[in-house]
């Protein structure tokens, strides 16, 4: 689905070969500031590398529409915005910025439950938790149904059992709808349970050290 | 009407001058550290508008077309250059592109609409009429510019986060900055709205004032006033609107990125 060719980003990335198949669980894992948001940036093009090239289902990157690209690739931030105002109007801005129209209530509460926040639809962002703000920012996301997901840390702000839980869940569902998903987590344990590839990257540069999908 | 004007002597305007005198004693009594503004804004004022009354008169008994249209000219170059000068450094190229297409052209709709639609000049290049309505709406489009720019300027940088966030999930840049959009409007257009919440009743606006003053009767000095304050209001929603519509693309690249993310 992906294919990533001698791609160099500033002094942040160089990336010499990586290819991402479709419908497979990819993690990254790496130390921090090591260039794994930039990797998924990349991908999302919210970012363009200086050097090299990125295909996606074998059309160059750099040619594809952006905002077309970004509707079947979303990014989840690792600290990810809320607008202001209630989880159904955050729910529903997804679905906006897309140019779709509105979910109904019943497909709100069911992205609510799959992602674990017990919370009503017309409760005030501001009073959520740091782990709450990332379970509705998952949810907003998920809503969307793209077919490529890009998850920078989306557990972080949980705990090692909320976090397991959690990845869990999100890869469970993208192999049950067929998504790609690419993660990006901090632990290398969690990423070897989950994925079928894993990434390593390190000083700007990346590797894959796991391959068991195929 | 006109024999009841009070004829104002130089030495008579002079005598306003205390109140300088006053306040540059109060500033250093308390140490304010202001004087040279003060000083400054004293004496530009009076260079600047005794030069104008030269030229005003010079253009009035002699009305030429293209004199009137270099006077038009010349302040919507003003105006522009003041809104640059304030945002220097601070402002790309491309929003500096913005400022000098969407400044002069928002005000030159309300304008030409208020002099040749309702007014009905005549002649067209009428100076008497022209150069002074124009000041009023290019002066007040331009404080709506400078405001809407400031907005823009700094809600694109502490909105980052929600733009960024907005792009993420596939918005558009135009879906990305709506809201960035509606609130720099707003900031634009509030003070004219204020102004005409309170005119008539907290204050007499200056033009109505100085036409009561040189003698027109007060009835058709408030339908001049009602008339301008709808034309300013129209200069400056005309050009701000433009300005935001376009300037809020300068922002993002090609690729709908946007520009110094990282």
């Amino acid at each position: 689905m992906f294919e990533l060719t001698d791609v160099v980003y500033r002094d942040v990335l160089r990336v010499d070969s990586m290819i991402i198949q479709a419908g497979s669980v990819t993690a990254v894992v790496g130390e921090s500031g090591g260039g794994k948001s930039t990797l998924l940036k990349l991908l999302n093009k919210t970012l363009s590398p200086d050097k090299g090239s990125i295909r996606f289902e074998g059309e160059d990157l750099a040619s594809r529409d952006s905002v077309t690209h970004r509707r079947r690739v979303v990014y989840l931030n690792q600290t990810p915005y809320l607008f202001p105002g209630t989880i159904r109007s955050n729910l529903q801005q997804g679905l906006f910025f897309q140019g779709r129209g509105e979910a109904d209530q019943a497909s709100l509460a069911a992205v609510l439950e799959e992602v674990g926040l017990d919370k009503s639809l017309d409760g005030d962002v501001k009073r959520l938790s740091g782990g709450e703000r990332q379970r509705l920012a998952l949810a907003r996301v998920l809503l969307l149904g793209s077919d490529v997901l890009l998850l920078d840390e989306p557990s972080g702000a949980l705990d090692d059992d909320s976090e397991d839980a959690l990845l869990a869940m999100v890869v469970r569902l993208a192999r049950e709808r067929g998504k790609t998903l690419v993660m990006v987590t901090h632990s290398k344990a969690q990423a070897r349970k989950h994925a079928d590839h894993l990434f390593v990257v390190q000083r700007g540069r990346i590797e894959e050290v796991v391959s068991h999908g195929e | 009407m006109e024999n009841d004007v009070i004829t104002l002597a130089p030495w008579q305007v002079a005598l306003a001058y205390l109140f300088v005198v006053v306040i540059l004693f109060i500033l250093r009594r308390r140490s304010i550290r202001r004087e040279k503004i003060l000083l400054l804004a004293t004496v530009r004022m009076t260079i600047q508008l005794i030069v104008m009354g030269y030229v005003l008169t010079l253009i009035i008994d002699n009305p030429h077309p293209l004199l009137t249209m270099l006077v038009i000219v010349l302040m919507l170059a003003f105006a522009v250059f003041t809104v640059l000068r304030r945002f220097k450094g601070r402002m790309s190229p491309s929003l500096k592109r913005v400022v000098l297409i969407t400044l002069p052209g928002g005000s030159l709709v309300a304008l030409l609409y208020f002099l040749f639609v309702v007014i009905r000049i005549e002649p067209f290049y009428n100076p008497q009429y022209f150069i002074p309505i124009s000041g009023m709406v290019i002066g007040n489009s331009m404080t709506g510019i400078t405001l809407g720019v400031n907005t823009m300027i700094n809600r694109f940088t502490d909105q980052k986060a929600a733009v960024m966030e907005a792009l993420h999930l596939g918005a558009t840049p135009r879906d990305a900055s709506h809201g960035i959009i509606n609130e720099a409007f707003d900031q634009a257009i509030m003070p004219t709205l204020n102004n005409m919440l309170g005119m008539g009743v907290i204050f007499l606006p200056g033009m109505m004032t100085g036409q009561i003053l040189s003698g027109v009767s007060p009835s058709l000095a408030i339908l001049y006033q009602i008339g301008v304050m709808l034309a300013i209001l129209g200069g400056v929603s005309f050009s701000t609107y433009l300005f935001l519509r376009v300037g809020y693309r300068t922002f993002f690249n090609r690729q709908a990125q946007l520009i110094g993310m990282d």
